[in-house]
C-alpha cells in the first residue's frame, strides 16, 4: 500500500469536504479533535446518537468539522441549547465543545446552572486563555500579567480557576489536560461517555498567533515544551489548588469523579412520587 | 393530522388568556417549554409546569430568558414541539434567538404578554408597544409571523394556529398577547381532539446520503431532520449553503436571506387572518388588534348609533402585514382610524400600506390602561367631519 492510499484514522469522523480548516498553524484545537475522535472509537459510543453543540469562536468551529449531528449555536448559549436537545431526546449523547470565552464569560451563567442541575451533558472547554477569533482580547481565563489586545499593559483582573468553578457548581466529573497530553485527554473524553451527569474537561491549548506571540512564548512547538516542562499530573488534586498562572505549574489530571443524582433522573423520581401512575402512564405514552 | 387527545382538555372552561394560551400550546402538540418568570406572562408556564407531567413532556425553568429562548430550540432539534413565554424585558433578551431560529429555520413559538415599557416600565399593566420589536427586534433582514389574540378563546385558537404556521414555514412565530387579554377570564370552549387540525413537522423522507438540510421544497421551505436519526447534519447561525455549511460570500448571503424572506412573503395571503365587518360601504374603518379591538367595538357601536357608517377590520395576523387588504380598505373608505396601546406603531404600517389613498388617524395611548371608548369615538367623529 502506498502512502497516498493510507487514510488518516480520524478522517471518517470529519467533514472532509470542509477541509482545510480555519485554525492557525500551531493551534491546539485540532489536536483536541484528534483525541476526541480517538475517544469516539474507544468508548464504542453509537455515532448516530452523538450530537456536538458549539458556541462561537475558534473552538466553536469544531461542530462544523465533525461528521456527526452538529449544532453551531449563538455565543455562550451552547449549554442551554444542549440542555433542550438532551431533555427532548434523552437517548442522545450531547457533547458541548467550545472555548473558554464562550463558556465562561458570556456563557458563564449557563455553565454554573447546568452543573448545578447536573444535566447529563459532556462539556469540553478548549482553553487558549484568550479570545482568539476576534483578535486576542482578554478572557476570564487570561492569567494576570499576560498581554492581550485589550490589556496592552498586562491583565490585572484575577482569572477563573475552571475546575474549582465546575466542582463548586456541581459537576460530576472534572478533569484538566493540555494538548501535550493527547492520550490522557482521549482517555478522559472516552470516560465521560460512560459517566452520567454533568462532565467537564478543560484542555489547555496554545494560541501561537494571539497569545504566545504577544507574550513572547514562541510557536506551537514551544508551547508543547512549556506544557511538558510545567505540567504535573496530580489526579484527585483539590481543585482549589489548580489555579493557573502565567508561568507557573499546570496541575493536570482527573480531579473529580463523583456520583450525584442526574437532572432527568431526579425529575422522573420526584414526579413519580408526586403524581404516581398518572405520571408513569404519560411517560410510557411517550 | 388531528391533535393528540392527551394534550386536549376538551370542554367548556372559565379561564384567563394566559391559561388558555397554555391549553392552546398543549392542544397544538407542544410537549416542551422553557421559561423564566416575568409578569404578566408567568401563568402560562405555571400552568404548563402543572399540566405537562401527566400529558407527557418537559418543562424547565431556566436561569434567564437568553437560556430559555435557546433551550426550546435545542428541544425542537431533539424532536419536540416547543415554546417559551415572556413579557417586554424578557422579550428584549430573547431577540438573539428569534434571529437564530429564523436563520436556522427552527419551528417554535415565542409568546409575549405585552406590558408597558420601555425597560421595566409597567410590569402589571397593559401595552401593545412590542409590535415593532416583534417584527424587527433581532438584527439582520428576516421576515416573521406574528399573531394577536383579543380574547381567552382566541388565545387558545390562535395558539394552535401559531404552532401550525411555525411548522409549515419552519419559522419562529410571535404570539403577541397583552396584559389584559392575558388576565381577563372568559368562557373558553376546547373542542374534541379530532376537531383540531395540527400541522406535523416537515421531516425529510430522503436517506441520509441524499439529504441536504437546507435545500428548499417548492414553497422555499426545506424539510427537517432531527438529531439522532443518522443524518449527521450540520446547522449554524452563520450564512450557509444547502448543505448547512458556512459560506462567507455575498452571493450565498443574498440567496439565503432572500429565500428566508420569500418563504413568508410568498405566503402572505394564506397567513393573513382577520375579522372584517361592514367595510364595503363604510365611511370610516377602524383598524385594531388585541385588547384594543374590544374597546374599539364600543366606539364603533357609539358611532353607528349616531348614524355614521363605520367598518371594522381586526388584525389577527399582524406580521406579515396584510398590505393588500389595507390598500383595499383605503380605496373605499374616507378615513382609517387606528387605535392601539402605543404611540403609532401599526398606524404607521397602515399609512404605508394605504399609500395615501385614505387619511390615517392614529389613536395613540402610551399604555398602562386601555383606551376610553369615547376617545376612539371622538377620533372617528373628527375624521369624518
Amino acid at each position: 500500500m502506498s502512502v497516498a492510499q493510507v487514510m488518516n484514522p480520524i478522517e471518517p469522523f470529519l467533514r472532509m469536504d470542509r477541509m482545510p480548516h480555519i485554525w492557525c498553524p500551531g493551534c491546539g484545537i485540532g489536536t483536541t479533535v484528534n483525541s476526541f475522535t480517538r475517544a469516539l472509537i474507544d468508548s464504542k459510543v453509537e455515532l448516530d446518537r452523538v450530537s456536538i453543540v458549539s458556541g462561537i469562536g475558534c473552538t466553536g468551529r469544531v461542530a462544523g468539522y465533525l461528521k456527526l449531528d452538529s449544532f453551531h449555536t449563538t455565543h455562550g448559549r451552547a449549554i442551554p441549547f444542549a440542555t433542550g436537545l438532551k431533555l427532548a431526546n434523552p437517548s442522545l449523547h450531547v457533547v458541548v465543545y467550545s472555548g473558554d470565552g464562550d463558556l465562561f464569560a458570556i456563557g458563564g451563567n449557563h455553565f454554573i446552572h447546568a452543573a448545578r442541575r447536573n444535566v447529563d451533558l459532556k462539556v469540553i472547554c478548549v482553553n487558549n486563555l484568550i479570545y482568539a477569533m476576534t483578535g486576542g482580547q482578554t478572557a476570564p481565563t487570561t492569567p494576570e500579567d499576560a498581554i492581550t489586545s485589550t490589556a496592552p499593559y498586562g491583565v490585572y483582573e484575577p482569572s477563573f480557576n475552571l475546575p474549582a468553578l465546575a466542582e463548586a457548581a456541581g459537576a460530576a466529573y472534572v478533569a484538566r489536560w493540555t494538548t501535550f497530553h493527547v492520550r490522557q485527554l482521549a482517555r478522559s473524553m472516552s470516560e465521560i461517555f460512560n459517566k452520567k451527569g454533568f462532565c467537564f474537561i478543560e484542555v489547555l491549548s496554545p494560541c501561537p498567533t494571539l497569545y504566545q506571540r504577544r507574550n513572547k512564548m514562541g510557536d506551537g512547538l514551544e508551547a508543547m515544551k512549556f506544557y511538558k516542562d510545567h505540567s504535573k499530573i496530580r489526579n484527585g488534586a483539590p481543585t482549589s489548588e489548580v489555579g493557573l498562572t502565567r508561568e507557573g505549574e499546570i496541575v493536570v489530571g482527573k480531579f473529580v469523579d463523583r456520583d450525584r443524582p442526574e437532572y432527568r433522573d431526579m425529575m422522573r423520581h420526584h414526579l413519580s412520587e408526586a403524581l404516581g401512575p398518572r405520571y408513569q402512564e404519560a411517560c410510557e405514552a411517550l | 393530522m388531528h391533535a393528540d387527545p392527551q394534550g386536549v382538555l376538551t370542554g367548556v372552561h372559565f379561564i384567563d388568556g394566559d391559561h388558555a394560551c397554555c391549553e392552546g400550546a398543549l392542544a397544538a402538540g407542544a410537549r416542551f417549554a422553557a421559561g423564566y418568570p416575568i409578569t404578566p406572562s408567568t401563568e402560562v408556564v405555571e400552568r404548563f409546569a402543572s399540566r405537562i407531567p401527566t400529558v407527557g413532556g418537559t418543562f424547565i425553568q431556566m436561569e434567564d430568558e437568553l437560556a430559555a429562548s435557546i433551550t426550546i430550540l435545542g428541544a425542537v432539534w431533539g424532536g419536540a414541539k416547543a415554546f417559551t413565554v415572556t413579557s417586554g424585558p424578557g422579550f428584549s433578551l430573547m431577540m438573539e434567538h428569534i434571529g437564530y431560529a429564523a436563520m436556522t429555520e427552527t419551528p417554535c413559538v415565542f409568546v409575549d404578554v405585552q406590558r408597558g415599557g420601555p425597560s421595566t416600565g409597567l410590569p402589571t399593566l397593559p401595552a401593545q408597544a412590542d409590535m415593532m420589536q416583534a417584527r424587527w427586534g433581532s438584527h439582520g433582514d428576516y421576515e416573521i409571523i406574528a399573531l394577536c389574540p383579543n380574547s381567552p378563546q382566541e388565545c387558545f385558537d390562535l395558539m394552535i394556529q401559531a404552532f401550525n404556521f411555525a411548522e409549515e414555514y419552519r419559522t419562529p412565530v410571535m404570539f403577541m398577547m397583552d396584559e389584559v387579554v392575558g388576565h381577563m377570564t372568559e368562557k373558553v370552549v376546547i373542542p374534541p381532539a379530532e376537531q383540531i387540525e395540527v400541522t406535523p413537522r416537515r421531516l425529510t423522507t430522503r436517506t441520509p446520503a441524499e439529504y441536504r438540510p437546507f435545500e428548499p421544497d417548492e414553497d422555499l421551505v426545506p424539510a427537517m431532520a432531527h438529531a439522532g436519526h443518522g443524518y449527521r447534519f450540520h446547522m449554524t447561525g452563520l450564512t450557509h449553503d444547502e448543505r448547512g455549511y458556512p459560506v462567507m460570500t455575498a452571493p450565498a448571503q443574498d440567496k439565503l436571506v432572500r429565500r428566508l424572506q420569500g418563504k413568508i412573503r410568498n405566503a402572505a395571503d394564506r397567513l393573513a387572518l382577520f375579522e372584517e365587518e361592514a367595510t364595503a360601504d363604510a365611511d370610516a374603518v377602524v383598524i385594531s388588534y388585541g385588547i384594543t379591538s374590544r374597546v374599539a367595538q364600543r366606539a364603533i357601536d357609539m358611532a353607528r348609533a349616531e348614524g355614521l357608517k363605520i367598518g371594522k377590520f381586526r388584525l389577527k395576523t399582524v406580521w406579515p402585514f396584510p398590505d393588500a387588504h389595507i390598500r383595499r380598505l383605503a380605496r373605499t373608505a374616507r378615513a382609517l382610524i387606528v387605535p392601539e396601546l402605543n404611540c403609532g406603531q401599526i398606524a404607521r404600517e397602515v399609512e404605508r400600506a394605504s399609500g395615501g389613498a385614505a387619511p390615517v388617524t392614529p389613536v395613540t395611548h402610551a399604555g398602562g390602561a386601555v383606551h376610553r371608548p369615547e376617545q376612539i369615538f371622538q377620533a372617528i367623529q373628527e375624521a369624518l367631519r
